[in-house]
């Protein structure tokens, strides 16, 4: 089992270590980005090399996987690779179709792209971490940590392309003039204009008021749809790291190290799914939204 | 934890795999998905349809069924009708000859009775002269007298 290469793996990388290595310097260890400097000042020029290569790599062999059988997709009996593919590609429709009333020629592919990139991004996770790190290290990377969305840096990429395609869709589908008198006109209502001179100060508290909330609806969207993923799956990784740590003080450490490694490593299977499920909903549901008029 | 680069080369690595899924993968699969759908909704239908056919021809063959047993019964009541009618004819045929033929039977008798009559009126006669002659002793003309036995024949 995997878990357990993992730990004899920590092991052997604690013994070798033992006088250079405290626990702190393990964990920030696996917690530091390879990182590769475009300016050579570096600060927000930076790349992430190993977020942006794992997630580039999976989402080549996930997608690659999925055109490959969709190029010889049968309308026939379906093989069982395609019934596979169908299978997800009909969850996600399922999805979609409940959620959203209007036309989801776009809706439901980006649906299908956000779960299952999301998906195999998170279940990088149950790599062992010293193996794929130690492998990595000896081709001569500096660091790496191999869980994308472990990196806030992928989970706001993927929340806030969200949140353009949702400002997108929603100019779309009630013109710029709609969104615009959206943002101040709701969720409290129009402000009107009377020649009661109360209603002039009245209204531009509603609008103001309006906009404001509008406002935390808009940045509340992708800090909480970005977040959620990153706070779990950078928790599932302290966790391992943790219980890697543990294994790394002696047998019976191993032991019960080696044991909670595999229970939380199935609990994650589920931490796993369900977010990359979590993230894909929330998608469909803010593009949906965006679609609403007030 | 901090925000670099990294996010706008993810963010293009996105849309990339959103077009990609879009073009790809998603049309292809789901015309596949639809296409299966709709031959099992026809298939579906020609079955609806064949037992529909096959309930119409067993229907049909019963109502045609039903038509020739009345046609069979209809026959048989006309023969065994025309049956009796022939009895019945043949009955009064054969009642009108044997009537015929009674009658013609009855006629001959009558006819022989009357031709007996006559012969034996004749030999009456004839027996009547022959004793005249006889008492008379003599031989009578029979040419002579020849109205008066007419008569006399004709009395007998």
């Amino acid at each position: 089992m995997a878990a357990e290469e993992h730990v004899q793996h920590a092991a052997e990388h604690a013994e070798h270590a033992e006088q250079a290595m405290t626990p702190a310097s393990y964990i920030g260890h696996h917690l530091t980005f390879w990182q590769h400097p475009v300016k050579p000042d570096g600060g927000f020029w930076t790349l992430n090399v190993d977020t942006l290569v794992t997630s580039t790599l999976l989402g080549v062999l996930v997608f690659g996987f999925m055109a490959w059988v969709a190029r010889g997709a049968t309308s026939g009996v379906p093989g069982r690779r395609q019934a596979f593919i169908e299978m997800c590609i009909e969850f996600v429709n399922d999805q979609v179709r409940g959620i959203f009333n209007k036309s989801f020629e776009f809706v439901a592919p980006l649906a299908l792209t956000v779960f299952m990139w999301v998906l195999f991004m998170n279940a990088m996770d149950f790599l062992p971490i010293d193996v794929v790190a130690g492998a990595m290290h000896a081709l001569g990377a500096p660091a790496f940590r191999p869980v994308p969305t472990s990196d806030v840096n992928a989970t706001f990429a993927l929340a806030l392309s969200v949140w353009f395609l949702m400002i997108g869709f929603a100019i779309k589908a009630k013109g710029l003039g709609g969104f615009i008198h959206e943002l101040y006109a709701a969720p409290f209502g129009a402000p009107k204009l009377t020649m009661n001179p109360l209603s002039w100060i009245g209204a531009p508290l509603l609008a103001l008021a309006n906009f404001l909330f509008q406002m935390i609806e808009y940045i509340s969207k992708p800090l909480s749809h970005s977040l959620r993923l990153f706070g779990n799956m950078y928790a599932g990784e302290i966790i391992f790291l943790l219980l890697w740590l543990w294994a790394a003080t002696g047998l019976m450490g191993t032991i019960f190290g080696a044991i909670l490694g595999v229970g939380w490593a199935i609990f994650h299977i589920l931490i796993v799914a369900l977010q990359a499920f979590i993230f894909m909903m929330l998608t469909i549901v803010y593009i949906s939204m965006a679609h609403e008029h007030h | 934890m901090d925000i670099n680069l990294t996010l706008i080369a993810q963010s293009i690595v996105f849309l990339v795999f959103i077009l990609f899924t879009a073009k790809f993968v998603w049309p292809p699969l789901m015309k596949a998905v639809s296409d299966r759908q709709n031959r099992i909704a026809d298939g579906l239908a020609a079955a609806e349809k064949g037992s529909k056919s096959l309930a119409d021809a067993s229907a049909k063959s019963e109502e045609t069924l039903r038509a020739a047993r009345a046609q069979a019964q209809d026959i048989l009541a006309g023969a065994n009708k025309q049956a009796t009618q022939l009895v019945d004819q043949a009955k009064v045929q054969a009642k009108t000859e044997g009537d015929r033929i009674v009658a013609a039977a009855h006629d001959e008798v009558k006819r022989e009775v009357a031709r007996a009559r006559e012969d034996l009126r004749k030999q009456v006669g004839e027996l009547a002269v022959l004793g005249a002659a006889k008492i008379l002793k003599r031989e009578v003309n029979a040419q002579a007298h020849a109205d008066v036995l007419a008569d006399l024949a004709a009395r007998v």
